[in-house]
């Protein structure tokens, strides 16, 4: 997370490219392509594979997850504005625009809370089928990257407050987790495309 | 100077024990820094040199483990309707020796390799996120403990000590038994027991550890060389480092994401390959092998940088054609990943896939071949001497190859079709790993081991160590081959007599033993050379890279100051080049070397991945922690889940605790004429 022995380093070595930690964390996100990939991929040929074995639109509140859809996408504005505080050392306004996104991720989170429990309710479990499996890993995994994303910010925000957060050096932490966050929201955006809507073509 | 041993070694070593204290971190904690014990030093460096001995001391380690299990494979064996081990015992033992020789022995093997020389090669002081390394070697550690804790567990249940219930209950088998791609559905809860989960954990936690490393040395290459170390002046084997790690980073998540649908499929009921419910066998296959066919190449090419290191160190010449070489390694890490399901033509693809895949297949032998024509070229008109690395880097060329041309044998379809699944493939890729990889990497450590340890080898036990591995691998696999083309199928635990595979299994079997004795010559070797090698100088082979310019063994800064690189071979041009091409060596500014801070921290968050997997495997056995009667009189079980759940506290603590504590650092002061 903030293994700085870049900072340590760097008085002897030149060249620099890219910010270590802003490489290492395009690196992660490249190889959690793969990962979503994996599970998007499973997802979709088992759903092609098995078109008629479950109809989701029956359970699907597109208006609930476009909510929540909205609310992550906002998130991410915020952190934008929290990344751009921190880069002109406004703390104060960094503080206001973090505490809204973990408020947002929260609340998407809830969203998905519910989702999963309405679901459960209507006979989509886990083990319903192949639609079940896939639809609740890939889901969770999503949600578990929302879910550290929020733990992540909530201790940056409070590590904020110990006074040993000085911005010329934290703004590099702060875009890093930055990066993440929107990354996890884009994954969603294709999430809630070819899992949600695509399965209301021709249905409404 | 790079020729000369400067002797300011024990005059700095007192000075950093008199001046340094331990400081406390950011959370008050004092850090592990100087410490007077030798154990907690090495539990918490973070010196990418002391990580990478650790790695290939553990790697050597596994690849006896491993090797054993393939001496017990081909005593089985020996004769026909032998009965010396149970035909379960046996599927395990191949699974072991498969799982332990790829993830255990040749990959850690890699990486030792690379922890120790590639912040050398770039002239870095040391990887770009020390802690991060140091969470590698012991999720590694982490990784290979869960995968091998099984055979405790096999004997327990051999001994009558533990049964397992559950979802489990009934099955035998608690070490893993389903081949190292273990396909389904073979690999699902109603055929396997434990051992399937104990391999599931393992290679998950192996995974983290190897993305981990990966991203670091990424990182580490593109950011932290030195002033002048331009991409294209990058040892070759820093190159192949690269190309590894990127094929790392992207093959890997592919079996994770595999491996966690099998978790699902096993723990909570999941249908990703139950075929009851609709789930597909082969898109096992095909997320396993999308990593796997990768995986043969992250094997490979770490072995094909350290030839083409030495090759030219002993042959007097640079090497032949570098730009082509570095591109031949991309190209070939490139297509790896268009190649998966030449490891599938018997499963129906259709015919178009199956031609794209022969086609795809038969394109990348041509960057393998170049580089065998670009080793060949450098051997030419060259002053070659023939020293122990030399030996086996020759051995290795000429190994490989014969690996390879099998190789070629299976892109087509039609022929693999035939040798699918015989002893044919068995033949090819032992060439290519042992012949390949193993004696690469052996002629890796021939070469950089007086560079590691500061001993030179004794005397000329490796020409013997040389004859007589090779002798045993040709005897071991080369009849191999014809076993596979009258027809034994490889996995079965014993044959009939009769079909002529009689005379070529007793063959094998020698072999196999006369390689086991080469190894231990190797281990002898080492010792001798250990115990009783002279001292061997900054410079023992004459060599081409930077490496070679600091002290042996090397400084704990590895270089006291920065160095500047003007041309490619920096050290070979330092000594013998034109006199704008020599190496020159930033000024000190006069604060000191800045050394990264030991922690804890890596350590305490790898251990959660131990509970992790213990959690999770145990639970699957009905294993509980504690049961009793709660005071409504109700049958209350804690079960194995609350310590995987114990584990992933501990991981993410140990995590969060590492990022508050902060980088901390000191200062260590070199002598002033003490340059490199």
């Amino acid at each position: 997370m903030s293994d700085t022995a870049t900072a340590s380093n760097q008085d002897s070595h030149h060249g620099l490219v890219e910010n270590n930690k802003k490489l290492l964390m395009w690196l992660f996100l490249g190889s959690d392509c793969m990962f979503f990939g994996t599970l998007i991929a499973t997802h979709l040929i088992y759903r092609k594979l098995y078109p008629e074995a479950y109809d989701p639109t029956t359970v699907f509140d597109l208006e609930l997850t476009s909510f929540s859809t909205f609310i992550l996408l906002m998130s991410s504005f915020l952190m934008a504005l929290a990344v751009s505080a921190m880069h002109k050392g406004q703390m104060k306004s960094f503080r206001r625009n973090v505490i809204g996104v973990i408020f947002f991720g929260l609340i998407f989170l809830g969203c998905q809370v519910y989702e999963f429990t309405e679901f459960v309710h209507l006979d989509l479990t886990i083990q319903t089928a192949t639609f079940g499996s896939t639809f609740f890993v890939m889901t969770g995994t999503h949600g578990v990257h929302v879910a550290i994303g929020v733990f992540w910010l909530i201790c940056m925000y409070f590590y904020s407050h110990t006074g040993k957060m000085d911005p010329h050096e934290s703004a590099v932490d702060v875009e890093v987790a930055g990066l993440y966050w929107h990354f996890v929201d884009i994954v969603w955006i294709i999430i809630f495309t070819v899992v949600y809507l695509i399965e209301f073509i021709g249905k409404t | 100077m790079s020729s000369t041993v400067t002797d300011t070694h024990t005059a700095t070593e007192q000075h950093e024990h008199h001046v340094l204290k331990p400081e406390h971190s950011n959370l008050g904690l004092l850090r592990p820094d100087h410490s007077k014990s030798v154990i907690v030093d090495w539990l918490t460096t973070v010196d990418h040199k002391k990580i990478g001995i650790m790695y290939g001391a553990l790697a050597l380690f596994f690849f006896l483990v491993g090797g054993i299990e393939a001496l017990i494979i081909r005593a089985q064996l020996f004769v026909p309707e032998n009965t010396l081990i149970s035909a379960q015992t046996y599927n395990q033992m191949f699974t072991m020796h498969g799982t332990t020789m790829i993830f255990l022995a040749v990959m850690p093997l890699s990486s030792a390799f690379f922890n120790f020389l590639v912040p050398l090669q770039i002239g870095a002081r040391d990887v770009a996120f020390p802690r991060l390394n140091t969470f590698s070697l012991w999720t590694f550690v982490a990784g290979a403990f869960i995968l091998n804790v099984s055979w405790l567990f096999q004997a327990a249940h051999a001994l009558g000590w533990f049964t397992p219930s559950g979802a489990t209950a009934g099955m035998t088998d608690m070490a893993p038994a389903g081949g190292w791609f273990g396909y389904a559905p073979l690999n699902s809860a109603s055929f396997t027991g434990i051992g399937t989960d104990f391999w599931v954990l393992g290679l998950q936690i192996l995974g983290v550890a190897s993305l981990a490393a990966s991203m670091n040395f990424i990182v580490t290459i593109i950011n932290m060389r030195a002033p002048g170390m331009k991409m294209m002046r990058m040892p070759v084997f820093t190159w192949m480092t690269l190309v590894t790690s990127l094929l790392i980073v992207f093959a890997f998540p592919a079996i994770t994401i595999a491996l966690a649908e099998l978790m699902f499929d096993r723990n909570f009921g999941t249908n990703f390959f139950r075929v009851s419910e609709g789930g597909q066998p082969i898109l096992w296959q095909h997320l396993f092998w999308v990593f796997g066919h990768p995986e043969v190449y992250i094997l490979i090419l770490p072995a094909m940088g350290i030839v083409s290191e030495i090759l030219p160190t002993f042959s007097k010449k640079p090497l032949f054609g570098y730009a082509i070489v570095v591109f031949s390694g991309a190209v070939i890490g490139f297509l790896g990943f268009a190649v998966w399901s030449h490891h599938m033509f018997t499963t129906g693809l259709g015919k178009v896939a199956t031609a794209a895949f022969s086609l795809l297949t038969m394109a990348i032998a041509v960057p393998t071949g170049v580089k065998i024509f670009n080793w060949i070229g450098t051997l030419w008109g060259g002053h070659v001497r023939f020293t122990a690395p030399m030996i086996f880097s020759l051995g290795f060329v000429w190994m490989f190859m014969m690996g390879g041309f099998s190789g070629i044998m299976h892109s087509s379809a039609p022929a693999d079709a035939q040798q699918q699944d015989s002893y044919f493939v068995i033949a090819h890729f032992h060439y290519v790993l042992i012949g390949g990889a193993v004696l690469a990497l052996i002629a890796g450590i021939y070469f950089w081991l007086p560079k590691i340890f500061g001993k030179m080898w004794k005397g000329t036990l490796s020409n013997w160590v040389a004859l007589v591995i090779v002798v045993g691998l040709n005897v071991t696999f080369f009849p191999m081959h014809f076993l596979g083309l009258i027809g034994m199928p490889r996995r079965t635990h014993t044959y009939l007599s009769g079909f002529g595979w009689d005379g070529y299994n007793m063959v094998c079997t020698i072999g196999a033993f006369t390689l086991a004795f080469g190894i231990l010559l190797f281990l002898i070797d080492i010792y001798r050379c250990l115990k009783h090698g002279e001292p061997a100088g900054n410079d023992p082979w004459d060599a081409r890279t930077l490496e070679w310019s600091t002290s042996s063994p090397v400084k704990v800064y590895n270089f006291a100051r920065t160095p500047v690189i003007a041309a490619r071979d920096a050290l070979w041009e330092h000594k013998y080049g034109a006199e704008n091409r020599k190496i020159s060596y930033e000024k000190t500014d006069g604060h000191g070397i800045h050394m990264p801070s030991q922690s804890w921290f890596p350590l305490i968050a790898s251990i959660g991945f131990v509970f992790i997997g213990l959690g999770m495997t145990l639970r699957q056995a009905g294993v509980h922690i504690a049961q009793f009667t709660n005071g409504a009189g109700e049958q209350v079980t804690i079960g194995m889940g609350y310590l995987a759940i114990l584990g992933l506290i501990v991981l993410s603590t140990g995590i969060a605790l590492w990022a508050l504590e902060g980088p901390g650092g000191y200062h260590l002061h070199p002598e002033e004429d003490d340059q490199s």
